[in-house]
């Protein structure tokens, strides 16, 4: 049963290291939200088994948190955004696909060869569950950066939350105060963040923010 | 006790909101310096007494940082240096009553001095670090601000701007000293600092950090750029308070820490002192003894001195850690006494050149002479000064620098072969600036105050008040007397040094005759009435004999005109020519001075040209480099402020994964 839980455990946080590949792969904004969806759904589930196995009750809130915000209001809101601005089928992309996936494998290597070492002394549960926190942080950080859109980087900003949640999760759980408030801030910012979007493209006719740097009168 | 030091120390405070609240009218200024002497006064007495009785005293304020508080104490060396600034403070205050009535903007200078007297004897009482810093930063701000009383002038606000610099970086550096004391555990309390044990590289970084930061403000080479630029352009009585006490702040600031809290130090500490504190003399003099600027003379010569006391306080570490507790009492002693010495003898100094400045409205070497004849009061303090400043018996200059010469004499004992060589070579050093201190001296008076006045408003110089003759007089008094009753106030001193090398000197007062004996008897000894009785035989015996043996026959003969044909008094000797064999000798090197002449091509009618051109070396090839590199930085990192949304993503994610990477890496 032990066996079962670690198998389990390593299976869905390893399923959302390989959801944020597929979302760095996606180069069609409503194809990104898809997997954005996914993403949440498969952290719900990791966070789910997280509670299970602690026998954590709070963690559960956790999980439907995640599951009624992230896998369902958020992308659902995203999704009418992207179609009332008409660019649900934008293309966009700063690097190539296939670099962008080399440098991830490269921070996933990272992240997991640090965190081994690093977190030595925890228990095998915690130390898997620490490294694909870590590589699923990073992978965010790394979409947001190569990402033109603004639409696409909020949804690297939200992976890379969700990243957050699992090594919270993974890490014995955090208190369900600090949860709860981490999920409204989150929410915060994606109203914020939606509000800005439709005042940008009011401005500038475009969610592309390149139109911020040549408004500021920079070079590129 | 401490509750008297505290009460004159907050009084001093509570006059600068006084200033401001009685400003614009007639009498404020000499009120304010008025009611500053009482504090003043009140810390000598605090000191004096303290020095005789040997009680320790401490208190706890209720203000500062919450639950902490304020911590002040008084010990045997917070008494001598309340001594100090009392003296100073008093003396200068005094001086102001009169000074300050010329001051053109009274509003400058009054709410900033009082608070700056009360800074620096909370520096002296502060025990614990936090208190120390608010009222070393407190000290360092207060008399920013003065010296920018004359902000209108260029030359101010540059000497102003370099001063906060070096100021912030000396705070900066004590800051962390603290903090490396102080350790993990986080109580900043003297007694606990004191107590907590630490390895050696941290003492010996605490050592190098507090000689940067309390060196930057005592004048250390090469922190001591700021020191001559700010000093002149500061108020007269400023001036002497800054270069007559706060410097000595700086030193009890050092004292404080190497000699007491630390704990024990490797000798190896000591040869960095040492040569630091001669190259601080040997280039300040040099540096003084070309000036043209009468406070800025001054200036230079308070960086020598202070030379000299760091490097005794250097011979106190040298026996201090290698067991010899007598031999580093003596340096100890002789350190303290020259502190002592040279507050009096320099806020003089500084107060006469302010006269000077009061009754001409000039500093420059050239536009002055023959003040004697104009001034003559003030001249005859200032020359009592200046014999003390060369280290002429029978003052109290010779006394102390006598005694860093026996400490000196001390080295062959030293087990360190290259502290023994060291030693004696640092003392010709200091031999060659004391030497120096008097050529510079015998200029800035001679210049200064002999001869023919050099311009008009030298020639009609008016004595200055009474205010300022009493607070010169006085300091000259203090001169005389440590000088010619040495032993009294080494026998002051040694509950001080008896804290702090846990050794004294033999009890002086109880030698016949006042004599100074710093070791033993059948070693050396001074009698400063010996040699004053000895210096007055002399000298009235050769003026006899130069009157009687003056040939009395009449002889008619034009007036001889000492060789100067021309009757305008720029044929005088100046202060260019005056200083141009040392420039010769020792400027070619340490400052690169070079003579230029431009001569006019034939026939043409302009004048030729004599210049002289001298580098700062340190300015040169130190502080403008770093100042060029820090500009360059900046410009580069200014681009940073423009960058996409998107780049400054991808420097947080850089900077995250390089970081991750080190620590893969390194682990």
């Amino acid at each position: 049963m032990e066996r079962m839980a670690f198998d389990t455990a390593h299976l869905l946080a390893g399923g959302l290291v390989l959801v944020s590949f597929m979302m760095i792969y996606q180069d069609r904004l409503q194809a990104l939200l898809n997997t954005f969806t996914l993403h949440a759904v498969v952290l719900s589930g990791a966070v789910a088994w997280q509670a299970w196995t602690q026998a954590a009750g709070h963690l559960y809130v956790t999980a439907a948190i995640a599951l009624i915000f992230k896998a369902i209001i958020i992308p659902s809101a995203l999704t009418r955004i992207v179609q009332r601005l008409g660019i649900h089928r934008e293309v966009e992309q700063v690097v190539g696909t296939g670099l962008t996936m080399l440098t991830g494998m490269g921070l996933v290597a990272l992240s997991i060869v640090l965190m081994l070492h690093v977190t030595s002394k925890a228990t095998a549960f915690a130390r898997e569950d620490l490294a694909f926190a870590l590589s699923v942080v990073l992978l965010g950080l790394l979409m947001m950066v190569t990402r033109r859109n603004a639409v696409s980087q909020v949804v690297g900003f939200m992976s890379l939350e969700n990243g957050l949640i699992l090594a919270a999760a993974g890490a014995r759980g955090m208190p369900l105060v600090v949860e709860i408030s981490v999920a409204f801030s989150i929410l915060v910012a994606f109203i914020v963040i939606g509000i800005f979007l439709f005042r940008i493209r009011e401005r500038f006719d475009t969610v592309d923010v390149r139109a911020l740097d040549s408004f500021r009168g920079e070079r590129r | 006790m401490i509750e008297a030091a505290a009460i004159a120390t907050l009084g001093l405070f509570l006059l600068s909101p006084l200033a401001i609240a009685l400003r614009g009218r007639a009498s404020v200024s000499g009120l304010i310096y008025a009611l500053s002497i009482l504090p003043c006064l009140g810390l000598v007495g605090v000191g004096l007494m303290g020095l005789g009785d040997r009680h320790s005293s401490a208190m706890v304020l209720p203000v500062g940082l919450p639950w902490i508080g304020a911590h002040l104490r008084l010990d045997a060396l917070t008494d001598f240096f309340l001594l100090v600034v009392g003296i100073g403070g008093a003396a200068t205050s005094l001086y102001a009553i009169g000074y300050g009535r010329h001051e053109e903007e009274p509003g400058r200078v009054l709410p900033f001095y009082p608070g700056f007297l009360g800074a620096m004897a909370l520096v002296v009482l502060a025990d614990d670090a936090f208190t120390f810093l608010v009222a070393w930063e407190v000290m360092s701000l207060l008399s920013w601000a003065l010296v920018m009383a004359h902000h209108r002038e260029a030359e101010v606000r540059a000497a102003g701007l370099i001063y906060l610099i070096m100021a912030a970086f000396g705070t900066m550096a004590l800051v962390l000293a603290f903090g490396l004391l102080a350790g993990s555990g986080g109580d900043y309390a003297f007694a606990a600092i004191r107590s907590l044990p630490r390895s050696m590289p941290v003492s010996i970084a605490v050592a190098f950090l507090v000689l940067v930061g309390a060196g930057s403000k005592a004048g250390v080479v090469p922190l001591h750029l700021w020191l001559p630029r700010a000093h002149p352009a500061a108020p007269s009585h400023v001036s002497a308070l800054m270069s007559g006490v706060m410097t000595k702040v700086a030193i009890y600031a050092f004292l404080r820490v190497v000699f007491d809290l630390i704990g024990p130090l490797p000798w190896m500490v000591s040869p960095v002192l040492i040569l630091t504190g001669v190259a601080t003399a040997v280039l300040g003099i040099v540096n003084a003894a070309v000036a043209d600027d009468m406070k800025k003379i001054l200036a230079y010569s308070t960086i020598e001195n202070v030379g000299v006391i760091f490097a005794a306080i250097g011979l106190a570490q040298a026996f201090r850690a290698d067991d010899m507790p007598t031999a580093a009492a003596l340096a100890l002693s002789a350190a303290l006494f020259h502190v002592f010495n040279h507050m009096a003898f320099k806020s003089l100094l500084f107060m006469s050149s302010g006269a000077v400045l009061t009754a001409t409205g000039r500093r420059d070497l050239d536009g002055l002479g023959g003040l004697i004849r104009r001034m003559p009061v003030t001249s005859f303090l200032t020359l009592i000064g200046v014999v003390a400043i060369s280290a002429l018996p029978p003052l109290n200059g010779f006394a102390s620098e006598w005694m860093v010469f026996q400490t000196v004499l001390q080295s062959p004992q030293l087990p360190q072969l290259g502290l023994e060589m060291l030693v004696p070579a640092a003392g010709g050093m200091l031999a060659l600036a004391a030497a120096l201190a008097a050529a510079a001296f015998v200029r800035f008076y001679g210049l200064g105050f002999l001869g023919r006045g050099r311009s008009a408003e030298a020639s009609n110089a008016r004595e200055v008040d009474r205010y300022m003759l009493a607070a010169m007089g006085g300091l000259a008094a203090l001169c005389v007397l440590a000088g010619l009753v040495p032993a009294l106030v080494l026998d002051r001193l040694a509950p001080v040094v008896e804290a702090l090398t846990r050794s004294r000197l033999p009890v002086q007062s109880a030698e016949p005759w006042l004599t100074v004996v710093p070791v033993a008897v059948a070693r050396s000894t001074y009698n400063p009435l010996l040699v004053c009785l000895f210096i007055a035989a002399t000298a009235s015996a050769a003026a006899w004999v130069v009157h009687r043996a003056g040939t009395r026959a009449l002889r008619r003969a034009p007036a001889w005109d000492c060789g100067f044909p021309d009757p305008s008094p720029l044929t005088q000797y100046g202060a260019g020519s005056f200083a141009q064999p040392l420039r010769r000798v020792l400027g070619g090197v340490l400052l690169r001075a070079r003579e230029e002449v431009e001569m006019p091509p034939p026939g043409a009618t302009v004048p030729a040209r004599h210049r002289v051109i001298q580098h700062d070396l340190i300015w040169e090839w130190a502080y403008l480099p770093l100042a060029r590199g820090i500009l360059k930085v900046a410009t580069e990192a200014n681009r940073l402020q423009f960058l996409t949304i998107r780049r400054y993503l991808a420097f947080v994610m850089g900077t995250l994964v390089s970081l991750l990477l080190v620590l893969s890496i390194w682990r």
